[in-house]
């Protein structure tokens, strides 16, 4: 295999790895701050999850960060040129979104207020993360004098924004609703589990129409990346089935309790990483269409085997300690269920 | 302001921002550490108080550290992103093995903090023993970065483009040990002045009750013993950064010194004003051929001076000021640490007043050493971004709309630094040390 694919594809691990973490982790906050009041103990059910894992949740996105200028550092070039304001509005939300989130739990008084601060600014991030998306597509980007700028008003004025914004946010509520019910479930607070399903119940569906919409506004600007879109339509397929069976795996009957969360968690992982898998295949070998290809940005051969190495010998040395991390915290029925 | 300017002004301003709680987030958790092994050898429960509430602080820190991290770390892609082209190419290394020292930082602070009471002692000290450790790691990587700006080595470019790449000799790059050490112990020397301060303004508070003012009286002589080794060391090193300037950057310690002529036996300008039309350095105390021996333990060392270099290569001439700063902070910390332990231990009498007025002043003024070191050392690098390879002008963004951010990212730090303030002030008066104490028997 070329050093470009496996780059790539470890890129693209990263990227699912950290959908599926920023996901959760922003919609907890949002859910904690709607349910402050109404529902305090599912509220604080997801501060439960929230407070240990968003230090390392917010590792991932740094992590993803760094592998793309480490594997692509021409595509760093050219999507920094082009990502400037959006990306530092994003930055401006997390800086708000980590801050007020650990101020409230460090003040006693105006709890509320933080958290709104934290809970909004939290569920908008996803959404104008995912946005990148449909940028990188090339529909927005002209070149003047040899420099590709961002037409902020062609951007502003497609619907193909709004629909990707959309479908980021769909997905994360849908992604935390769903991980939750599994989280008070193994914490054993059937009420809250009912709730949280419910809600991934609802949301479910809507993320799936939002992505299809989204699918279908690119036809005005990237005509190309729908036909190649139809072209992985059979792993599209799969994506769909895999999300049926989570869907249903909600209304299984176990042990007398409805649902099988656990399971129906996985399967919609797996659907994530299929959809994603497809998006992305039919996505190459563009990293910005038509301006630059992965086998155009890809790094050095003696610095790409330093990374390998570098990746390797981490994760091998932290293996352990996310093992125990996650004993502590997603697994002691102590901390779960702790008052 | 033209854009390159900008530039620098908003990752400048960022990185200002940042530091304080970078070097903060590098600091404390070794004064934690500290405080949890005084505990396990002396068996004074002050101590394990002291590292819980310290922990409570850096965790409120990282609530800003962490994004406004996350933040500098994407800036450098969106601003400088010829920069980042080569140090993909390059430097990469450094960045991602920064990556997992963060990850044990950040998964051990939560074991820490959230699962302390489900650990066996062992391993609690060893989790945040951990956080140190990560937190250090993390400041040696990144300040691997900076060292290679001032030092590059482990690639040649050719017409443009980066050839020949070694990307371990870029990461072992010559002033990496001295840099980073530099930034390491510094980083000790701020943790411990912070908790000085606090303590000192504890102790002057006059309606305390006396077992409180025991527990910040145990604070304040581990702290000021911690930053009076710290920045002795500090010091040390920094005469080795110095040497290191002298035979790498010598128009970067040419410009911190004022010097214009090349000579042997140059004399050492403290203070005073360089000013770059008559080459003289003005208002300045010189001490006779310090300079040559600093620069080169010998007083004939030939130190070279700013005429060598052509003028527009010159690094703006204040950093004479901000080095003088930086090295004026460290020695007045030396002193006043040495000086109060003396005063207690030798002279065996109570910190008096006025002294512990003074010790108010050294958290801040530590943090201004450090601000004023970064800022010498980025801007003393100047025209260049890679030293005599990219300059700042070639590293930086073509975009426009910088103006706008600028103001609002200026806008959003000193909100940042207020609202961090007051949550701080808020949570250790609703929760003060007294109640805790007796808990805790």
């Amino acid at each position: 295999m070329h050093d470009s694919t496996i780059a790539i594809s470890i890129l693209w691990g990263f990227l699912f790895i950290y959908s599926i973490m920023g996901s959760i982790d922003f919609g907890a906050g949002f859910w904690s701050m709607v349910f402050s009041k109404k529902n305090p103990q599912a509220a604080s059910l997801a501060n439960r999850f929230l407070s240990p894992s968003w230090e390392v949740t917010n590792v991932f996105l740094v992590l993803l960060v760094v592998a793309l200028v480490g594997f692509f550092p021409r595509a760093a070039y050219l999507l920094g040129t082009l990502l400037l304001v959006p990306v530092s509005l994003v930055l401006v939300l997390l800086l708000f979104r980590s801050s007020f989130m650990v101020y409230a739990y460090s003040v006693q008084r105006k709890v509320r207020s933080l958290r709104l601060v934290s809970g909004i600014t939290g569920v908008l991030i996803p959404g104008l993360l995912v946005s990148v998306l449909p940028i990188t597509l090339g529909g927005f980007i002209h070149s003047e004098g040899g420099y590709p700028q961002l037409r902020y008003a062609e951007l502003l004025a497609s619907p193909s924004l709004y629909a990707y914004l959309g479908f980021g946010i769909a997905t994360e509520l849908f992604l935390s609703a769903l991980f939750l019910s599994d989280f008070s479930r193994q914490a054993g607070d059937e009420s809250t589990y009912r709730h949280y399903r419910t809600l991934a119940v609802y949301a479910g569906p809507l993320a799936m129409l939002l992505a299809v919409v989204a699918t279908f506004t690119m036809n005005e600007e990237a005509r190309w990346m729908v036909n190649r879109m139809r072209e992985q339509g059979g792993w599209f397929m799969l994506s769909a089935a895999a999300f049926l069976a989570g869907y249903v795996s909600l209304w299984i009957k176990r042990k007398g309790r409805l649902g099988w969360p656990r399971l129906a968690f996985i399967f919609v992982v797996i659907q994530f990483a299929l959809a994603s898998y497809a998006y992305g295949k039919a996505h190459m070998p563009y990293i910005v269409y038509p301006y630059l290809t992965v086998d155009e940005g890809i790094t050095n051969h003696p610095m790409f085997i330093s990374l390998l190495w570098g990746y390797a010998v981490g994760t091998v040395i932290l293996l352990p300690v996310f093992v125990l991390f996650w004993w502590l915290f997603l697994k002691d029925k102590r901390y779960l269920q702790a008052e | 302001m033209d854009s390159v300017m900008l530039a620098r002004s908003l990752f400048g301003s960022s990185m200002a921002f940042h530091i304080i709680f970078a070097t903060l987030g590098v600091g404390l958790p070794f004064m934690i550490v500290m405080a949890e092994i005084v505990y396990q050898i002396k068996k004074d429960r002050d101590y394990a108080i002291m590292a819980k509430r310290w922990t409570k602080c850096q965790a409120i820190l990282l609530g800003v550290g962490i994004p406004s991290g996350t933040m500098v770390g994407v800036m450098l892609s969106l601003l400088w992103p010829g920069f980042m082209e080569i140090v993909g190419q390059v430097i990469a290394l450094p960045f991602q093995i920064e990556i997992w020292a963060f990850l044990l930082e950040a998964l051990f602070m939560s074991i820490y903090v959230y699962a302390a009471d489900r650990l066996p002692p062992a391993l609690r000290i060893a989790s945040v023993t951990f956080v140190a450790l990560g937190a250090s790691a993390s400041a040696v990587l990144i300040t691997d970065a900076h060292a290679w700006m001032n030092t590059p080595q482990g690639f040649r470019l050719e017409n443009g483009k980066v050839v020949d790449i070694d990307p371990w000799a870029a990461v072992f790059n010559p002033s990496l040990p001295t840099t980073a050490t530099h930034v390491l112990v510094s980083a000790y020397v701020l943790g411990a002045f912070a908790v000085v301060s606090v303590a000192a303004a504890k102790l002057l508070g006059r309606k305390r009750p006396e077992r409180e003012r025991q527990y910040h009286r145990k604070g304040l002589v581990l702290s000021l013993a911690i930053g009076g080794v710290m920045s002795l060391l500090t010091a040390l090193n920094g005469h080795e950064t110095a040497q290191m300037l002298h035979h790498y950057q010598p128009e970067k310690l040419a410009a911190a010194e004022g010097l214009f002529e090349t000579q042997a036996f140059a004399p050492l300008a403290i203070g005073g004003f360089t000013d770059k039309e008559s080459r003289t350095i003005r208002g300045a105390i010189e001490i006779p051929w310090a300079l040559s021996f600093l620069a080169g333990n010998r007083f004939d060392t030939v130190v070279k001076g700013l005429n060598d270099f052509p003028v527009e290569e010159w690094p703006p001439l204040f950093v004479h000021t901000l080095f003088n700063l930086m090295v004026g902070i460290g020695s007045l910390l030396i002193l006043v640490s040495i000086g109060s332990l003396v005063f207690r231990f030798v002279k065996k009498k109570e910190f008096p007043r006025w002294l512990l007025g003074g010790l108010i002043c050294t958290g801040p003024l530590a943090l201004i050493g450090i601000e004023t070191g970064w800022i010498f050392s980025c801007t003393g690098r100047q025209p260049w971004t890679i030293y005599h390879i990219q300059s700042t002008a070639s590293a930086a963004t073509q975009s426009e709309n910088l103006g706008i951010l600028f103001v609002l990212f200026i806008g959003l730090f000193v909100f940042m630094l207020v609202v961090t303030a007051l949550v701080l002030r808020y949570h250790f008066r609703r929760h003060p040390v007294t109640p805790e104490m007796l808990e805790a028997g």
